[in-house]
């Protein structure tokens, strides 16, 4: 068993919470784990990476060659695609539709939506407002998490088990919002996984 | 044993706690800062009072380091490669004194300069110091270096420098612990003069130095850290430093090389092993984030046919860092290659957060300016060097900490009127108060406008050593009290703001501005941790 994972957004949005949620369930199912952020002036608004490699066996790049990364996850529509070059044929892009728009240049959101569900395997979900939906706003970086995670080789309670860990110290409450927050996001990627394979048929 | 998952940062940070260390030292600067952040929030550092508060600069932390270290304790100075410029007459001369307690220096270098002015390599450094170098491959080996080098400095009776990159310092895995050492009880050393670099001393010092060379080469030679791994094909070998190590093992799954390789994670070269790969091998690949440090001393100077392949012949790009896709592609391998980027991904570069006082600052600076003309704004390194960059093309320079001060001054001697300096409040404590000082010794007319959020806020927020402090500093250099202005930048304060810029440009000497508001994060973290506080408090 094998993940890499290419997760993306704008410094500020929580990718590295989903990574610290990801690597605890990872130590959890006692997986190898590495996990390459970024850390200093990127951090200041502009396009920030992650990359993330679990697996069964050790691990020996801290980077994801090209080509091979099994899935994106990106709180951000944009920022999904600068990474495009490290997704696999078969890889999947989950993304938040929700933009994040800080540059003058911002491309056309219809063109950008477009331009994602070209590829043969992606999810689509507006994270803003399903985290409102369940009454967690602030909580969107795990609704992205929850519809990446039936692409994730990680049981999906291990996620959960990973958000107490991560968040115990800011108190239950925060807990629960974020455990919200995931559930809804899984919920939405299985429904439309089940219409997918059906209008595959 | 449960394993600790830890940046390469954090895990050098463990494994000197582990190790015995009883303090470290250090400026921030990415990426080396989670270093000692690190011990500043560790249990066991806590129980034991290791000392862990920032110093001003790279130079007072090794100094600090050094002293430690002769009391006879376990110690650490951490920094980033341009850090080290800093701190260099100190560094090289650690190496001439030697230590008494074991000392580790630990600079983390920063190759396609993610977050940095260069992407220096200070491996240099260490060769240039004659010391022992370690660099780690991966988490684990970072831990189990600085557990292990305090003992090795300790034996030798010089200090240790542990050399990592950005990749290895910002990524995370998980790290098995070994059981923690006692730290070394004060003690002086044998030799009272040791310290004493007088020429006198100091010519044996470095005899000594010299002698030891042999002995440190022994040591990377039966290193665990310098691994030779034999194989059939011979038509090239590998020599793979640090984490390059790591982009070879991704193309040849378990370990299983084709060709011989030499896994280098202790410096000086093992000569024995190196020269068994060079002689059994038609070619060898030198494989090293950073610059050919290995493969220029293996080429030499006249060599320019040589077998010798890397970033020189252009077998690896000469700059930027490495890759498993680059690792591949020297060695002839077949990568993959991706997906476009779409044309319709526009550039997103990090930006001055919304709300951040140095905005306001760059706004009144600019209107200011239109009077009195461009080009005329030298700046610093800081998250106001965004202030570079579009909205605001506000700065002509940004070179190294405290460079504005000095660079204005010289610019202001060449007759440009007014020279402006715009510094941030913890790079004008690192190295800004002696440029200030030559100002005010030649009343220069220069102005300064230190913009004070009252953190080392590009680094993440750290302490910083001027907070409450700064006019007294600037009066006490020299400069005139009447010529220390305090400013609030706000919007709505915008006015005020340009007119006491252009007052104070307008004058014939050394004025300094201090425009004073908390840094957006900081600010809003300490709201945040109040509000759990608060929140704790009614459970």
């Amino acid at each position: 068993m094998k993940s890499d994972i290419i997760l993306s957004g704008v410094g500020g949005q929580g990718i590295l919470s989903i990574a610290a949620v990801v690597g605890m369930a990872a130590l959890e199912n006692h997986l190898y784990l590495k996990q390459a952020e970024v850390h200093g002036m990127s951090q200041r608004g502009g396009a920030v990476q992650s990359h993330l490699r679990i697996s069964e066996r050790e691990i020996a790049s801290d980077l994801i060659p090209e080509g091979r990364a099994d899935i994106i996850i990106s709180v951000e529509p944009m920022e999904s695609l600068r990474y495009l070059p490290w997704l696999s044929e078969n890889g999947w892009l989950v993304t938040n539709t929700t933009p994040f728009v800080n540059i003058t240049d911002y491309p056309d959101m219809n063109e950008l939506i477009a331009e994602i569900e070209k590829l043969p395997h992606n999810i689509t979900i507006n994270a803003d407002e399903i985290a409102r939906q369940v009454k967690s706003p602030r909580s969107s970086n795990m609704v992205v998490l929850g519809a990446a995670s039936p692409f994730i080789d990680i049981p999906y309670q291990s996620l959960e088990n990973g958000i107490k860990k991560i968040f115990e110290r800011k108190g239950e409450k925060i807990v629960q919002l974020n455990i919200d927050a995931l559930k809804a996001g899984r919920e939405f990627s299985e429904e439309k996984k089940t219409l997918t394979t059906k209008g595959s048929k | 044993m449960e394993k600790l998952l830890l940046l390469g940062a954090e895990a050098i940070a463990q494994g000197a706690i582990d190790g015995g260390m009883s303090g470290v030292y250090a400026y921030p600067g990415t990426p080396s800062t989670e270093i000692t952040e690190y011990v500043q929030h560790n249990k066991t550092a806590t129980e034991r009072k290791l000392h862990s508060q920032w110093s001003a600069n790279e130079k007072t932390a090794m100094e600090a380091g050094l002293g430690m270290s002769y009391a006879g304790k376990r110690t650490m100075v951490c920094m980033k490669h341009v850090g080290l410029n800093v701190a260099a007459d100190a560094f090289i001369n650690s190496a001439i004194t030697g230590v008494n307690g074991g000392l580790i220096v630990a600079v983390a270098d920063d190759p396609s300069m993610h977050s940095s002015q260069n992407e220096q390599d200070s491996r240099f450094f260490g060769k240039f110091a004659m010391i022992p170098i370690f660099e780690p491959a991966s988490q684990q080996e970072a831990y189990d270096m600085a557990y292990e080098g305090f003992e090795l400095s300790e034996k030798l009776k010089i200090p240790i420098m542990m050399r990592i990159t950005t990749r290895l310092a910002h990524s995370r895995a998980g790290i098995e612990t070994r059981p923690l050492k006692q730290e070394k009880k004060l003690s002086y050393p044998e030799d009272p003069i040791q310290f004493v670099l007088l020429p006198s001393n100091a010519r044996k010092r470095y005899k000594g130095l010299l002698g030891l060379q042999s002995l440190m080469e022994q040591e990377a030679e039966r290193s665990a850290f310098n691994t030779y791994y034999p194989a059939r094909n011979k038509s090239i070998g590998i020599i793979a430093c640090g984490i390059a190590f790591n982009y070879l093992m991704e193309n040849y799954p378990d370990r299983k090389f084709p060709h011989p390789v030499l896994q280098l994670g202790q410096y000086p070269l093992p000569f024995v092993k190196v020269e068994k790969l060079v002689n059994e091998c038609e070619q060898v690949l030198v494989l090293e984030d950073g610059y050919p440090l290995v493969e220029e001393m293996l080429k030499g100077y006249l060599d320019k046919n040589s077998k010798i392949k890397g970033r020189l012949d252009g077998t690896i790009p000469r700059d930027g860092e490495l890759n498993p896709d680059i690792v591949a592609r020297s060695l002839g391998l077949e990568v993959k290659i991706g997906k476009p980027v779409p044309s319709i991904v526009a550039n997103r570069p990090p930006e001055l957060c919304a709300g951040c006082s140095h905005r306001d600052i760059y706004n009144a600076l600019n209107e200011t300016m239109k009077e009195f003309g461009k080009q005329k704004v030298f700046s610093d390194i800081g998250c106001y060097t965004l202030g570079a960059l579009p909205p605001w093309n506000s700065i002509n320079s940004c070179v190294d900490m405290g460079a504005s001060i000095t660079m204005a001054k010289g610019a202001a001697d060449a007759g440009v009127h007014p020279a402006i300096a715009v510094i941030g409040d913890s790079t004008f404590t690192h190295s800004g108060m002696t440029a200030l000082l030559d100002c005010v010794y030649e009343n220069t007319p220069v102005t300064v406008i230190i913009s004070d959020n009252g953190t080392t806020g590009m680094t993440g927020g750290q302490a910083s050593h001027a907070t409450g402090r700064l006019e007294e500093i600037c009066i006490g250099l020299g400069v005139k009290p009447e010529h220390v202005r305090t400013l609030t930048p706000l919007p709505k304060y915008h006015d005020e703001m340009v007119s006491v810029l252009r007052e104070e440009m307008l004058y014939e000497g050394v004025s300094v501005v201090i425009p004073r508001r908390e840094c957006i994060q900081t600010l809003s973290r300490s709201k945040k941790e109040v509000k759990v506080k608060m929140e704790e408090a009614v459970k």
